[in-house]
C-alpha cells in the first residue's frame, strides 16, 4: 500500500441547505495565527448575501411554525452532533485560531453547553417573556412573543479574543433560532473554517435547509447589503465593532429593522438575546358572561 | 382507424401558398414529415450558450422594462373569481404603485367566462387590439386538454370573442397530432381562426398552444409549429402551463427558428409566446437574448413576442426596485396576485 495522498478540503458557503461556491467565484486565503497558509475559503459577494436572504425567507414559515418543543429537540441535536465532531473542531481551532489543545477543548465544551442551554429555552422562553395583562374591561389580554423573521448578523470577528472561532458564532446563532427566526450570518473572516464545519454539522442535523445560512468573506463588503436589504427583519451587529456600524444602523432604520449593537468579545448566553428578535403580539379576547 | 387521405382540407391561404391548391391530409403529411429532423444536441447546446450571456446594468434596465411590456399577466385557476380578475387587471395597469414609471403589461390572460369581467375592469385602458392600453386574452377550445368536440371548441371561442377578447389562446388536439392526424388538427385551427372573426369582419389574434411538453420530440415541435403557422396562427405558444415541462429555452429557440424560416420564405412575421415555468428575471432575460439572436430585436414587441407568466412580474419588479433604490427589495414590497 502506497502512502496516502492528503486531500485538502474545499471550504464553501452554506446557503439554503447546500454548499455552493461563491457566485463571484472568489476565494481568499486563510492563514494560521502565525501567517502560514491553511486553506482557501470562499469569499462571499453581495449576490451570495441576496441568495441567502431568499433562502432564509423561504425557510421562515416552516421553522417558525414548528412546535417550540420540536425546535428545542432540533437545537439539542446540533449539540449532539457537535460532540461527535469534536476532533475536527479542535484541529481547526488550534490551527486557525491559535489555541492550545486545552483551550480548544474548553471552547467546544462551552459551545455545546450554549446550544443545550438555548435548546432548553425553546419551549420555556414564551412563558417567561409572554404575559397575561391586567386590563380594566371584561377581556383576557395576552401578550406573546413571535419570531421577527429573517435576522442578518455579523459574528464576533476579533481573532485576538478567545472564543471567536466557534463559540462566538454559536452564541449569536442559537438565541435567534430559539423563537423561530432564520439566520444569515457572516462568519469570522480570519477564522472561517470552524464556521463551515459548523455548517456541516447543521446540514447533517435536523435543521431545515435555509434556516441557517453561513457566509465567509469580508463583513465590511457584505454587511451594508444585508443592513439595507428590505427583506431582512433584524440585524445583530455583535461582531461589527470595527465596521462603520453607525452607517449600518442608519441603513437598517430605513426599513425599521431591529438592530442589536456591537459587543466586545463573545456575547454571554442570555434570554434577552432570544427576546430581542421577537415581536410581541397582544390579543384581546372577550370574557364570556357566565 | 384509417384516415381518408384524399379529402380536401379547409382552405387556408398560407397552406395553399406553400403546398398548392390540392390541399389534402396526404399533401400536408408529406410536407410536415418531409421537414428535416432537429439536431437535439446542437439545439440544446445553442440554447445553453445563449443562456450564458453576461448582461450589463444598462442593458438590464432596458431588459426589465421590455419584459414587463411583453408579459401576458395570467391567471388560469379553477378558483378564479371576478374579484381575482379585477385585482389582476389592477396589477396589469399599475404593476408597481411605488413607481409610476413602470410600464404596463401587454395583456391579461383569463378563462373565457371571465373575459367580460376583465374588459369591465380595464375600462378605458382596454386596448381592444389598438397600439396603446392592455389587451384581453382568453384561453379557449377546452383549455387545457383540448378534449372536446369541434362544435364545443368553436362555441367556446366565439363566446370569448363576443365578450370582448382581443386574443384567443387555443390548444391543439395533441391526441390527434400524436396519432398522425395532422389534417384534423389543421382543420380545427382553421375553424377556430374563423370563429375568431368579429361582427365587423376583423379577427381576434389567434395564439396556438402546441403544449410541447406532450409532443415528446423536437421533431414533433417543429412539425406542430409549421402546422399551426400554415393553418393561420398569428402566434405559436409553447404550453398551457398545466403540463411539465412547460416552456424551455431549447423549445422556444426551435419555434423561433421555424418563425424565422417562415419569415424568410414569405416576409410574414409570426409571434412566439413561451408560457409556464418562467419565474425569474434572469430566465426571462435569457429568452430576450434568444429572440434577439434568432429572429432579431424587431421581434421584441408585444405583437410578436410574449411571456405567459404570473409570478415573473413580481420578480421583475423586485429587480427594478433594486436598481432604482440601490438596495435589495423583498416580497413585502410587491402585491400578491
Amino acid at each position: 500500500m502506497s502512502a496516502h495522498l492528503t486531500i485538502p478540503k474545499t471550504y464553501k458557503l452554506y446557503i439554503g441547505g447546500a454548499f455552493p461556491r461563491s457566485e463571484s467565484g472568489r476565494t481568499y486565503e486563510v492563514a494560521t495565527r502565525k501567517g502560514a497558509f491553511l486553506a482557501n475559503a470562499a469569499k462571499a459577494s453581495r449576490k451570495d448575501a441576496r441568495d441567502s436572504v431568499v433562502a432564509a425567507r423561504a425557510a421562515v414559515s416552516g421553522w417558525a411554525n414548528a412546535t417550540a418543543y420540536n425546535r428545542g429537540q432540533v437545537l439539542y441535536r446540533i449539540a449532539e452532533l457537535l460532540e461527535g465532531r469534536r476532533a475536527q473542531f479542535v484541529d481547526e481551532l488550534r490551527s486557525g485560531g491559535g489555541l492550545s489543545e486545552a483551550q480548544a477543548q474548553r471552547e467546544i465544551d462551552t459551545a455545546i453547553d450554549v446550544w443545550v442551554w438555548y435548546a432548553g429555552w425553546a419551549d420555556k422562553y414564551l412563558q417567561v417573556t409572554g404575559n397575561g395583562n391586567a386590563v380594566s374591561g371584561p377581556y383576557f389580554n395576552i401578550s406573546t412573543p413571535e419570531p421577527t423573521g429573517v435576522v442578518a448578523m455579523v459574528a464576533p470577528q476579533d481573532p485576538d479574543v478567545k472564543g471567536t472561532g466557534l463559540l462566538g458564532l454559536v452564541s449569536v446563532i442559537a438565541p435567534v433560532l430559539v423563537s423561530g427566526n432564520t439566520v444569515v450570518v457572516i462568519a469570522n473572516e480570519s477564522i472561517p473554517l470552524p464556521a463551515i464545519s459548523l455548517a456541516e454539522v447543521l446540514a447533517t442535523s435536523d435543521v431545515p435547509g435555509g434556516v441557517v445560512n453561513i457566509l465567509t468573506g469580508s463583513p465590511a463588503e457584505i454587511a451594508p447589503w444585508l443592513a439595507s436589504h428590505a427583506d431582512v427583519n433584524a440585524l445583530d451587529l455583535a461582531g461589527a465593532g470595527d465596521l462603520d456600524w453607525i452607517d449600518l444602523q442608519i441603513a437598517a432604520a430605513d426599513t425599521l429593522k431591529r438592530v442589536l449593537p456591537p459587543e466586545s468579545g463573545v456575547p454571554a448566553p442570555a434570554v434577552d438575546r432570544i427576546q430581542f428578535f421577537t415581536e410581541t403580539k397582544t390579543v384581546w379576547h372577550p370574557k364570556g358572561i357566565i | 382507424m384509417t384516415i381518408d387521405q384524399s379529402v380536401a382540407l379547409a382552405p387556408a391561404s398560407r397552406a395553399i401558398q406553400l403546398i398548392g391548391t390540392d390541399l389534402t391530409e396526404k399533401s400536408l403529411k408529406l410536407h410536415l414529415d418531409g421537414l428535416s429532423g432537429v439536431d437535439a444536441v446542437g439545439l440544446e447546446s445553442r440554447a445553453a450558450g445563449l443562456a450564458t450571456r453576461s448582461i450589463k446594468t444598462t442593458s438590464k434596465v432596458w431588459a426589465l422594462d421590455t419584459i414587463i411590456r411583453l408579459i401576458d399577466l395570467t391567471t388560469l385557476e379553477g378558483a378564479d373569481t371576478p374579484g381575482k380578475v379585477q385585482s389582476l387587471v389592477a396589477k396589469a395597469m399599475n404593476p408597481d404603485p411605488s413607481d409610476p414609471t413602470t410600464p404596463r403589461v401587454a395583456a391579461v390572460c383569463v378563462y373565457g367566462d371571465l373575459v367580460a369581467d376583465a374588459v369591465a375592469a380595464l375600462g378605458s385602458t382596454h386596448a381592444a387590439g389598438g397600439p396603446t392600453g392592455i389587451n384581453v386574452a382568453a384561453v379557449a377550445t377546452a383549455f387545457p386538454s383540448g378534449r372536446a368536440s369541434l362544435a364545443v371548441k368553436l362555441a367556446d371561442t366565439a363566446e370569448a370573442v363576443a365578450a370582448g377578447a382581443d386574443e384567443i389562446d387555443m390548444v391543439i388536439d395533441r391526441g390527434a397530432f400524436l396519432s398522425g392526424r395532422y389534417g384534423l388538427v389543421f382543420e380545427q385551427i382553421v375553424a377556430v381562426k374563423e370563429a375568431c372573426r368579429r361582427a365587423d369582419g376583423s379577427y381576434a389574434h389567434l395564439k396556438v398552444i402546441l403544449e410541447t411538453g406532450e409532443l415528446n420530440t423536437y421533431d414533433n415541435v417543429r412539425r406542430a409549429s409549421w402546422l399551426a403557422i400554415l393553418a393561420g396562427a398569428d402566434f405559436i405558444k409553447t404550453s398551457t402551463g398545466k403540463v411539465q415541462p412547460a416552456a424551455t429555452l431549447p423549445v422556444t429557440l426551435l419555434m423561433l427558428q421555424v418563425v424565422n424560416d417562415w419569415y424568410r420564405l414569405t416576409g410574414e412575421k409570426i409571434g412566439v409566446k413561451p408560457a409556464g415555468g418562467i419565474r425569474s428575471s434572469k430566465d426571462a432575460i435569457r429568452y430576450l437574448v434568444t429572440v434577439a439572436e434568432t429572429v432579431g430585436e424587431e421581434w421584441l414587441v408585444p405583437h410578436l413576442f410574449r411571456f405567459g407568466a404570473s409570478s415573473l412580474l413580481n420578480d421583475v419588479l423586485l429587480q427594478r426596485q433594486k436598481i432604482t433604490t440601490g438596495h435589495y427589495s423583498g416580497p413585502d414590497y410587491v402585491t400578491i396576485d
